[in-house]
C-alpha cells in the first residue's frame, strides 16, 4: 500500500510544505542544502514534532504518538544506547513492543548476522567502528520490520574511505527491504546511488523530484543543477571494463561485474584541445554544446559518447575561449570513478 | 509564622556571639553562660551609662565551651559561668587566680505548653508512659539537676527525648511537642508567655550556683572588677531577680 | 603507556600547590582526631553497648532516608530537568532550600508542619495516631529533608547535560515514557545518580541539628553518632573522639566498597 504524507510545519522565520508519495519498497530521497526543512520533514513523519498527515492505504497516522508509529529510524550519530550491548540495543524496540526476551534476542541476533555483524552481539557502541555501529543503527531500526523506514544523513557521520563500502552495503539492504523508505541527505552521491525516486527541496518547498536520471539530465533550476553536478551513468562491468548502456564505455579502478552505477564528479573531467599524448585510457572526443559560469567554476556541458558534465576554473576558460559547437578531447583518471551496483 | 520566627530568632541568638578580639583599655570583655544572655546584656546597658568611657563586650556561650576558650587563650576579663566546676577547669589551668564569688542561683522547674493540655500538675507526672515528656540529656547541667530532683522526689521519670541543652527543650514546651519538660526557672521567664512555669517542693535539692571571677591575665582588671561589684550590687541584684534567678 | 604518562604527568604547578593545600585541609582535622585518639582505652570504650546501638541507628537510618531521597528525589529531579512546568527556575532554587537553612530551623520546620501541632501533623496524629517527633521514622525524615537537595542536585545536572536525542531514538523503536525513563535515561545518568547517592548518604549519616530537633534524642530510639558524639563531648571528649573515629572508619570503608562495585557495574 503506498504511503501518502503531507507535511506543513511552520515556525517563525521557516515553513515547510512538502507532499510526498512513497510505493511500497521504493526509495525516496529528500535532497537539499542544510536548513532546507530535511530533517523537520522526517522528524514531522515519525511523530517527534507535530505536522504530518501520514495515510496507508485506508489507515491513518493521526494522533498516533511516536511510539504507536510503525516506524524505525536510523539517526545522523545513530544514537545507539551506549550502556547496552549491540544485540540489546537491536532487542530494544522487540522489547518495547512486547516481545518476549528469548525471542526478541533471537531476532536481534538474526538482524545482527545480516548486516555482517555476526560475533559482535555482546560488543558495547563505544567499542564499534563507525561503519560498525551504522550497521547496529540500521539493524535495531529494521528489527521491529516497520512499515516506514526513515534514515537521517546515515553516512554523514562516516569517513570518506568507509562511506563508500557501507554506502552499497546500505544500498543492498534497502533493497531488500519491503516497506517504505525516506532517505534524507545533503550529499547528491548518496541520493543517486541509494533512491528509486529524488525530491529536492530548497527553503521548505519542493523544487524538483524524478528519478536519479532525470534529476541529472534536466535540472529544473541552476540551483538543482549545481546540487546534482555529477557524471552518472548505468551500464554494464566486466572487470575494470564498464559498457555504458546508452553507448560509449569507461575504464575504472576496481573491478566489478553486473549491472551498475558509474559516478564520477565533473572537476573529475579534463578538456583538451588536441588529443593528449600518451593518452590515458578514458579518452573520448566531445562537442561543447552549453556554458554555464558559477562563482569560481565554469560547467561545460559536452556531447560525446558519453555525453559528460566538466568542470573548469576560469583560467582554463580564458585559455580555452570554448564556444558551442568547439570540439575537444574529454579525460578522465580512472581512479576517479566509482562503481555502485544497481 | 510569628511563633516560627520567635524561635528561629531564639535559636540564632542563642547560637551566635563569638568574638575574639581582644579588650582594648576602656573596654572589657565579658565571657558568660548562655543562660545569662538577657540578664547581662540589660546590666551592660546600665553598667556602660553608669561608667562613661567603658564599653562591654559580651560572648555568650555554654559555660564548658567558653571554659574551653579561655584555657586556649581567648582574651577575656571576666568569667561567668553556670556551674562551678566550668570555673575549677578554668582555675586548674591557672587562668583564673581568684576566688570565685557565687552572685546567682538557678533552679528548676516544669515548663508546660501555655494552657497545660498534658495536665501536668507536679514531679509524679514525669511517670506518666502517656505523656511526652522532655529532660535535658545527662551529660549538661539542666539534665543531671533534673536527675537529682526526680531522685529526691522518687519519680521514675519515662522520657521522650534527652535534650542536647536547656533552649531545646524549651523549644519542645513551646511549640507543644511534649508536654512536659524540667528547665531553668529562667528559661521559663525568657521564654515569655509561650510557656507557663509551675515551681515544686523538690526544687531545692539541686540548686545551680553561679559563680563570677576576673581572668588573671585580664588587660583592664579594673574594668573586670567594677563590672564584677555592679553584677553584685543593688541595681545588679534587681535584674537578675527579674530574670529569675534566686540571690544568694 | 609511556607517552601517556609523560604527557598526562606535566601539571601545571598553579594547580598541583592549591590542590595539596585543599588535600591538606580537608585531611588534617581527621589526622588531628586520630592523633588525639585514647588508643589504649579504645578497645574497652568501643565494647560499650550503647556505641553498637547509635551506629547500627546511624546506618539504618542513613540509608533508610537515603531510599526515600531516590523514591522522590529522582522523579523530583526528572521533573525540574524535563518537565515543562513554568516556574521551573525558581522551583530549581526552591528545592536547595534546606541546604541554606540552618539544619536546626529546618528541624523547628518540620515540627511545626509534622510535629503533634504542626500543619499536617496534628491530621496525623488524629486521623492514624501517628506521631513523628521522638521516633525512628522521625530521624529518617529530618535527615532525607536534609540530604534530598545533594541528591536531586546532582542527578538533576546529569539530566540535563544527557542528551534527549536518545529519549526521542527510544521512542521511535515503541518505548513507552516509563520504559524509557527506566532503560534509556537512567542508566545514562547514573554516574550522577551514584554520585548523588554517595553525598546523599554522607550527609543522611552526619545529620545532627535537624534530627536532635525534630527527632529528639532517645538512646535505642532516636541517638545517632552524631547525636552520641555531641553528647560525650560536653563531659568527656576522648569517648567523642572514639565515637568520631568509630563513624569515619564505617562510613568511609561503606563508601569505597560501593563505589567500586558502582563504578565497575556502570561501564
Amino acid at each position: 500500500m503506498t504511503l501518502d504524507a503531507s507535511i506543513r510545519v511552520s515556525r517563525a522565520n521557516f515553513s515547510l510544505d512538502v507532499d510526498l508519495t512513497i510505493a511500497p519498497g521504493e526509495v525516496v530521497a529528500l535532497l537539499g542544502p542544510n536548513g532546507a526543512g530535511k530533517t523537520t520533514a522526517l522528524r514531522a513523519l515519525a511523530g517527534l514534532v507535530p505536522g504530518a498527515r501520514v495515510r496507508v492505504g485506508e489507515s491513518t497516522w493521526d494522533g498516533l504518538p511516536v511510539e504507536r508509529r510503525p516506524i524505525g529510524v536510523v539517526f545522523q550519530d545513530y544514537l545507539l544506547f551506549a550502556h547496552m550491548t549491540a544485540l540489546d540495543n537491536v532487542a530494544f524496540g522487540l522489547r518495547a513492543r512486547g516481545t518476549a526476551k528469548a525471542a526478541a534476542n533471537a531476532t536481534a541476533a538474526t538482524w545482527l548476522d545480516r548486516v555482517g555483524l555476526a560475533g559482535f552481539e555482546r560488543a558495547k557502541p563505544r567499542t564499534l567502528s563507525g561503519g560498525q555501529a551504522q550497521r547496529v543503527a540500521l539493524a535495531r531500526a529494521l528489527a521491529t520490520a516497520p512499515q516506514l523506514l526513515l534514515l537521517d544523513e546515515p553516512l554523514a557521520a562516516l569517513d570518506a574511505s568507509t562511506r563508500l563500502k557501507v554506502r552499497a552495503d546500505l544500498g543492498r539492504h534497502l533493497r531488500d527491504y519491503p516497506g517504505h523508505t525516506l532517505l534524507v541527505t545533503h550529499d547528491p552521491l548518496d541520493a543517486m546511488v541509494l533512491a528509486d525516486r529524488i525530491v529536492i527541496l530548497e527553503d521548505g518547498r519542493v523544487v524538483q523530484q524524478g528519478t536519479p536520471a532525470e534529476v541529472v539530465r534536466r535540472p529544473r533550476t541552476d540551483y538543482v543543477a549545481h546540487l546534482v553536478g555529477l557524471n552518472l551513468y548505468r551500464g554494464t562491468a566486466h572487470g575494470t571494463e564498464v559498457s555504458i548502456v546508452d553507448g560509449g564505455s569507461l575504464t575504472v579502478a576496481e573491478p566489478a561485474t553486473g549491472s551498475v552505477h558509474v559516478v564520477f564528479p565533473p572537476t573529475a573531467v579534463g578538456l583538451y584541445p588536441e588529443k593528449p599524448a600518451g593518452s590515458p585510457r578514458n579518452t573520448w572526443p566531445v562537442t561543447v554544446s552549453g556554458i554555464e559560469r558559477h562563482a569560481h567554476t565554469t560547467r561545460v556541458h559536452l556531447d560525446g559518447t558519453p555525453p559528460v558534465f566538466a568542470d573548469v576554473t576560469t583560467a582554463t576558460m580564458a585559455d580555452l575561449r570554448l564556444e558551442p559547437g568547439d570540439r575537444l578531447w574529454a579525460v578522465l583518471k580512472a581512479t576517479e570513478v566509482h562503481t555502485y551496483p544497481s | 509564622m510569628r511563633r516560627l520566627v520567635a524561635v528561629v530568632a531564639a535559636l540564632v541568638v542563642a547560637g551566635c556571639g563569638t568574638s575574639d578580639e581582644g579588650s582594648a583599655p576602656g573596654e572589657v570583655t565579658v565571657f558568660a553562660a548562655a543562660s545569662l544572655t538577657e540578664s547581662f546584656t540589660s546590666l551592660g546597658k546600665d553598667f556602660e551609662a553608669a561608667n562613661p568611657g567603658i564599653k562591654v563586650k559580651f560572648n555568650f556561650g555554654g559555660s564548658s565551651a567558653l571554659a574551653q576558650q579561655l584555657n586556649q587563650g581567648a582574651p577575656a576579663d571576666v568569667f561567668a559561668s553556670a556551674a562551678p566546676a566550668n570555673m575549677e577547669q578554668v582555675a586548674d589551668t591557672g587562668t583564673i587566680t581568684a576566688t570565685p564569688t557565687t552572685f546567682a542561683r538557678n533552679t528548676l522547674q516544669i515548663a508546660v505548653p501555655k494552657g497545660n493540655p498534658g495536665g501536668v500538675g507536679g514531679l509524679a507526672d514525669f511517670g506518666k508512659a502517656e505523656l511526652k515528656i522532655a529532660l535535658c540529656a545527662e551529660q549538661v547541667p539542666c539534665g543531671a539537676a533534673a536527675r537529682k530532683v526526680l531522685a529526691a522526689a522518687g519519680v521514675t521519670a519515662v522520657p521522650d527525648t534527652l535534650e542536647q541543652d536547656v533552649k531545646a527543650a524549651l523549644t519542645k514546651v513551646s511549640l507543644g511537642e511534649v508536654d512536659a519538660a524540667l528547665v531553668y526557672r529562667t528559661d521559663v521567664k525568657a521564654a515569655g508567655g509561650k510557656v507557663e512555669g509551675k515551681d515544686f517542693p523538690e526544687a531545692g535539692q539541686a540548686v545551680n550556683d553561679y559563680p563570677i571571677a576576673p581572668v588573671a591575665k585580664a588587660r583592664n582588671a579594673a574594668g573586670a572588677q567594677a563590672f564584677i561589684d555592679f553584677v553584685r550590687s543593688e541595681k545588679g541584684r534587681a535584674v537578675l531577680t527579674e530574670a529569675g534567678f534566686v540571690l544568694p | 603507556m609511556t607517552t601517556e604518562r609523560a604527557t598526562r604527568g606535566r601539571l601545571p604547578v598553579v594547580l598541583v600547590l592549591p590542590a595539596l593545600l585543599g588535600l591538606a585541609f580537608l585531611l588534617l582535622p581527621m589526622v588531628g582526631l586520630l592523633v588525639r585518639a585514647p588508643w589504649r582505652t579504645l578497645p574497652a570504650r568501643l565494647v560499650g553497648a550503647e556505641v553498637g546501638e547509635a551506629l547500627r541507628l546511624s546506618l539504618v537510618c542513613a540509608s533508610l532516608a537515603t531510599v526515600v531521597c531516590l523514591v522522590l528525589g529522582v522523579p523530583l529531579a526528572w521533573l525540574l530537568a524535563r518537565g515543562d512546568l513554568p516556574g521551573r527556575g525558581v522551583l530549581r532554587a526552591l528545592v536547595t532550600v534546606p541546604l541554606v537553612l540552618p539544619p536546626v530551623v529546618g528541624g523547628v520546620a518540620l515540627l511545626l508542619v509534622l510535629g503533634r501541632r504542626g500543619l499536617v501533623g496534628q491530621h496525623l496524629d488524629a486521623w492514624f495516631g501517628v506521631s513523628l517527633p521522638f521516633t525512628t521514622a522521625g530521624v529518617v525524615v529530618a535527615e532525607a529533608f536534609v540530604a534530598m537537595p545533594f541528591l536531586v542536585i546532582s542527578v538533576e545536572g546529569a539530566l540535563r547535560a544527557a542528551d534527549p536525542r536518545f529519549e526521542e531514538a527510544a521512542a521511535t523503536l515503541g518505548a513507552s515514557r516509563w520504559l524509557t525513563f527506566r532503560r534509556v535515561t537512567l542508566p545514562s545518568v547514573l554516574p550522577g545518580l551514584v554520585a548523588g547517592t554517595v553525598l546523599c548518604w554522607a550527609r543522611a549519616l552526619g545529620e545532627f541539628g535537624a534530627t536532635i530537633t525534630f527527632a529528639g534524642n532517645f538512646p535505642g530510639e532516636t541517638t545517632t553518632m552524631p547525636l552520641a558524639v555531641y553528647l560525650a563531648l560536653e563531659t568527656d571528649p576522648d569517648a567523642a573522639i572514639v565515637l568520631s573515629i568509630v563513624l569515619l572508619v564505617v562510613s568511609v570503608g561503606v563508601l569505597a566498597g560501593l563505589r567500586d562495585r558502582w563504578i565497575r557495574g556502570a561501564t
